[in-house]
């Protein structure tokens, strides 16, 4: 299968930077702004973007928790796989809190549609933000965007985009498979 | 594998260790749900399940029924007392009937082993055995593992002494076959006339006395005397029953270390544990009540996922 990079660990790392400063811009110190990871593959972002803000930009105590949207998603049962949880770890309230959800990829919004239900067990945020690393345009089933984007990425349906990550897969880059 | 070997629920002898493996890494996360505080997710708002109890429950209905709306499933209950079973419709007809109000699970107790085998051989939905006479309790039995695993960190290697009536048992059965498919070693201590003939045949190993019994194990799972299914008498008396076999603070304290007390319930203070041992920091009682939300949604979970839309 060919595959094409879209984006080297370099490029991922100025753009992981630029979308930390975009977060600063909105929400100066964070004293009432959380960040959530969506799992699987949102978190390793979220703690990406926590490392940046705490260590490149001295922001204190940033809240960060990762949210599980496997019982909430509007799939089960329709597809062949059957879907595995995982952790989900949210150690504080979100009640009128500015909630800003970090996911790798947004492509149907499905995912992000399950996890606005989902976050709803944990209080009623103030707000809700979006931060993605690449934006699939024009494969939207929902009327979501994005507030933050890293990249918008033009693929067909049968292509997909593939996110690794130096933690997990030994490099930071973006794929086109 | 994410999924599980088995379409029902019907003991913990069609089960193989992944499954249990499985539904305790599903029950993991339910747990975590079921102390947030909006305590329910919507994953099953397309299934609807009965829950049929030939007899009674209180514990195991309420906790069925709790799972089951936790997960958003539609849920219509139904016990025999005030059925048509008693005018004289036969198992059969009576789940067929309720299945054709599009019912996609059948939760089921009743009287006598083998009837939720019987069952899902015979009508096509998912089925949980509840209970089925003296035969198994597979829910039960999972949660006092998972309960195990909870509190000691993993069920292998570990020594169960089940105490009490495990003739009239369905709770000793698939603790038995859940505990020594997870490598635990499994004793069971009671009176001779409760203990049944061929317990042996199954690797477990009889100790009649109590005290001999408690120092050997890490966990004491202590069973309920079933006098509602008791045709004779089998010992003396219940003084008799509970100076022998009954768990007292004194008994607990002289052991040489501490072990869990567990009892699936409901308990007769006095006679299978005092209320000092039952309230005590070593029972994890109210904890496997806990635990068998979490497993119950988890059960139902995983055999709602096989179910073909």
């Amino acid at each position: 299968m060919s595959q094409k990079v879209l984006l080297t660990s370099k490029e991922v790392n100025i753009i992981l930077h630029r979308l930390a400063c975009q977060l600063i811009e909105n929400h100066l110190d964070f004293s009432h702004t959380v960040l959530i990871g969506i799992q699987p593959r949102g978190t390793y972002l979220a703690n990406r973007v926590k490392a940046i803000l705490e260590n490149d930009y001295q922001i204190k105590d940033v809240q960060l928790g990762f949210l599980d949207i496997t019982f909430f998603r509007d799939d089960f049962r329709r597809g062949e796989k059957q879907l595995e949880a995982n952790k989900t770890q949210i150690d504080f309230l979100v009640e009128d809190k500015k909630v800003v959800f970090i996911d790798d990829v947004l492509f149907t919004g499905r995912s992000i549609n399950a996890a606005l239900t989902a976050v709803q067990s944990f209080g009623r945020p103030s707000e809700v933000e979006l931060l993605v690393l690449i934006d699939r345009r024009f494969s939207r089933h929902l009327p979501i965007q994005p507030d933050y984007r890293g990249r918008q990425v033009d693929a067909i349906n049968d292509e997909k985009v593939i996110v690794s990550w130096k933690e997990k897969d030994g490099e930071d880059a973006v794929y086109l498979v | 594998m994410s999924e599980l070997s088995v379409n029902h629920l019907l003991g913990i002898k069609y089960l193989q260790k992944q499954d249990i493996d499985l539904i305790f890494e599903t029950a993991d996360h339910f747990k975590e749900v079921i102390n947030r505080p909006i305590k329910k997710v919507p994953s099953l708002r397309d299934i609807t399940i009965a829950n049929i109890f030939f007899e009674n429950s209180t514990r195991t209905k309420l906790s069925f029924e709790l799972a089951q709306k936790r997960l958003s499933a539609d849920v219509i209950s139904f016990s025999a007392a005030q059925s048509s079973v008693k005018k004289g419709e036969t198992l059969i007809d009576t789940v067929n009937n309720i299945l054709s109000m599009k019912v996609d699970m059948v939760v089921m107790r009743h009287a006598n082993p083998g009837a939720a085998y019987f069952l899902s051989q015979n009508v096509k939905a998912s089925i949980i055995n509840a209970g089925d006479g003296a035969h198994e309790h597979p829910t039960q039995g999972l949660l006092d593992s998972y309960s195990i695993r909870e509190r000691l960190g993993e069920v292998g290697g570990k020594k169960v002494v089940i105490v009490g009536d495990i003739l009239h048992s369905r709770v000793a059965l698939s603790n038995i076959y859940a505990l020594q498919m997870q490598g635990a070693e499994v004793k069971v201590c009671g009176p001779k006339t409760l203990i049944p003939k061929y317990i042996e045949s199954l690797g477990v190993t009889v100790e009649p006395n109590l005290r001999k019994a408690l120092e050997w194990c890490d966990v004491a799972n202590m069973l309920r005397v079933q006098n509602e299914r008791m045709d004779v008498n089998y010992f003396p008396s219940t003084r008799e029953y509970a100076q022998q076999y009954g768990v007292d603070k004194a008994l607990l304290d002289s052991l040489h270390k501490e072990i869990i007390i567990m009892h699936p319930g409901p308990i007769n203070r006095g006679v299978e544990i005092t209320s000092d041992v039952a309230d005590s920091q070593q029972s994890v009682i109210l904890d496997q009540v806990e635990n068998g939300v979490a497993i119950r949604m988890a059960v139902i979970y995983l055999l709602a996922s096989k179910i073909q839309q």
